[in-house]
């Protein structure tokens, strides 16, 4: 059993929220980078030369790169040979929420009562936090400030086993075709398939935090991936969708096994500010 | 390009036009919006004369020590689409935010001869350099919600929707389609 105090995993947690607020990761940079190389459309390479700029800015001013700072959401992977001392696991994290939140200078967006009151707690807090127990003693945290505007273009599919894999890439090139220019393009798409459904939405998140481009594990996926890249790259939303050819910087896809009368599909999106950071403990 | 827009100068825009703007900008986002509408509903007077005035759908971060504000991109402005009408026959004369806005809107901004223009989305840190001045005008109730008066020197926007039914998001994605989609 390997002890981990629980005022550590707020200092993580706070340090973790702040660096992914102001500071783009290699990988995104690089796929941004690559994504101006290949623009065709002037107003498209117009708006990437704006993002890329605005990531300079925000890290010369220590500023957050978007003025929505995300819902906190936090993944942990839990070693099951771990025990979290000196406190209680969700408020130390909601701790390191309230500090990178109210000492970064980062907006607070969460309303306490969804369809009544809406009134801002204050601190961003809670987080929504997904856990996993895996073999081993360490924590592994990963952070995603995740925005308004791509959250909301969030799908759900309960498809027919019968729409197969044709169903399933229609159904994703839908969604970012309906979402259109609100996302935030050039944006970087999640998709979950199988599982149930809440089993195929958090793949769909999950998939958004793997490094930007990298192809999953899976051949059949992988394939996917390219694939879906390739027809939604055909619809010429472009870059903030003024036109042009990179309308997405990758797909990533999650599969899980799934019930015999079940073909469910998650598409969870992200905006080019594609803000994560993890550590392991 | 100088704020206010005049009905002069909104006639010579079409979309896909890209102007650097500096003068007076009000912020103003969904709740504020509400607020708007609820004092028109009950006769009351705006909080701030919107007649030719330009609303930005932003609602920024806390500006740190020594900074006139924090980041301050704009928001989606689908949201506001179903108040969007009737501010722009109070005299609404133009918009800044991102993303497609409804057919309605689209109509209105014909009929009062308004524009709706694009800032690039999660691009604050760049933004907040144009902003020289802020200050809260109304609703400071709503913290990131409340509406600001900016002065803005050159700031960034496209032209998305001009008052001839010019719509860059439907021509640009028309143009970089390929066949079949």
């Amino acid at each position: 059993m390997r002890v981990i105090n629980a005022a550590d995993i707020t200092g993580a947690v706070a340090d973790l929220f702040r660096q992914a607020n102001y500071e783009l990761g290699e990988d995104v940079l690089a796929a941004l980078e690559k994504a101006r190389r290949e623009e065709e459309s002037p107003a498209g390479r117009e708006a990437l030369n704006a993002i890329l700029e605005n990531a300079r800015a925000a890290s010369a001013d220590k500023i957050p790169l978007c003025q929505d700072c995300g819902a906190a959401v936090v993944f942990l992977e839990i070693g099951q040979d771990v025990h979290v001392a000196g406190g209680d696991l969700a408020a130390a994290i909601n701790e390191g929420v309230r500090q990178a939140y109210q000492e970064g200078y980062l907006r607070k967006s969460m309303v306490d009562r969804p369809f009544s009151d809406r009134k801002n707690t204050g601190d961003n807090t809670p987080a929504v936090i997904h856990t996993d127990i895996v073999p081993g003693d360490k924590l592994k945290i990963t952070v995603l400030p995740k925005g308004g505007g791509a959250e909301n273009m969030a799908r759900l599919g309960m498809l027919l086993p019968a729409a197969g894999r044709k169903g399933v890439v229609d159904f994703v090139v839908n969604a970012v075709s309906e979402a259109w220019s609100n996302p935030c393009p050039p944006i970087i798409i999640g998709v979950g398939i199988g599982g149930t459904a809440e089993k195929a939405m958090l793949l769909a998140k999950h998939a958004l935090v793997r490094k930007v481009g990298e192809p999953g594990p899976d051949k059949e996926n992988a394939d996917l991936e390219r694939e879906i890249l390739h027809k939604v790259n055909d619809l010429g939303i472009g870059p903030m969708g003024y036109g042009g050819r990179v309308t997405a910087l990758a797909v990533h896809v999650e599969s899980f096994p799934a019930h015999l009368t079940a073909l469910p599909v998650a598409v969870n999106l992200q905006c080019h500010s594609a803000r994560h950071r993890e550590i392991v403990l | 390009m100088n704020l206010p827009l005049t009905e002069k100068t909104i006639a010579g825009l079409k979309a896909g036009d890209n102007l650097l703007l500096s003068g007076v900008l009000y912020t103003a986002r969904d709740a504020a919006h509400k607020k708007m509408i609820e004092s028109l509903d009950k006769g009351e007077p705006l909080p701030f004369d919107i007649k030719g005035q330009t609303l930005y759908y932003m609602g920024p971060s806390p500006a740190p020590p020594g900074r006139v504000i924090g980041s301050a991109g704009p928001t989606t402005s689908a949201r506001m689409d179903a108040y969007t009408p009737r501010l722009l026959a109070e005299g609404l004369k133009g918009m800044i935010g991102k993303g497609v806005r409804s057919q309605a809107v689209k109509d209105a901004l014909k009929k009062h001869k308004a524009v709706y223009l694009a800032a690039v989305g999660g691009t604050g840190a760049l933004i907040s350099r144009t902003i020289v001045k802020a200050e809260a005008v109304a609703y400071p109730e709503l913290g990131p919600e409340a509406v600001l008066r900016l002065e803005v020197k050159d700031f960034p926007a496209t032209v998305i929707n001009d008052v001839h039914g010019g719509d860059l998001y439907v021509t640009g994605k028309k143009q970089y389609s390929l066949p079949g989609k």
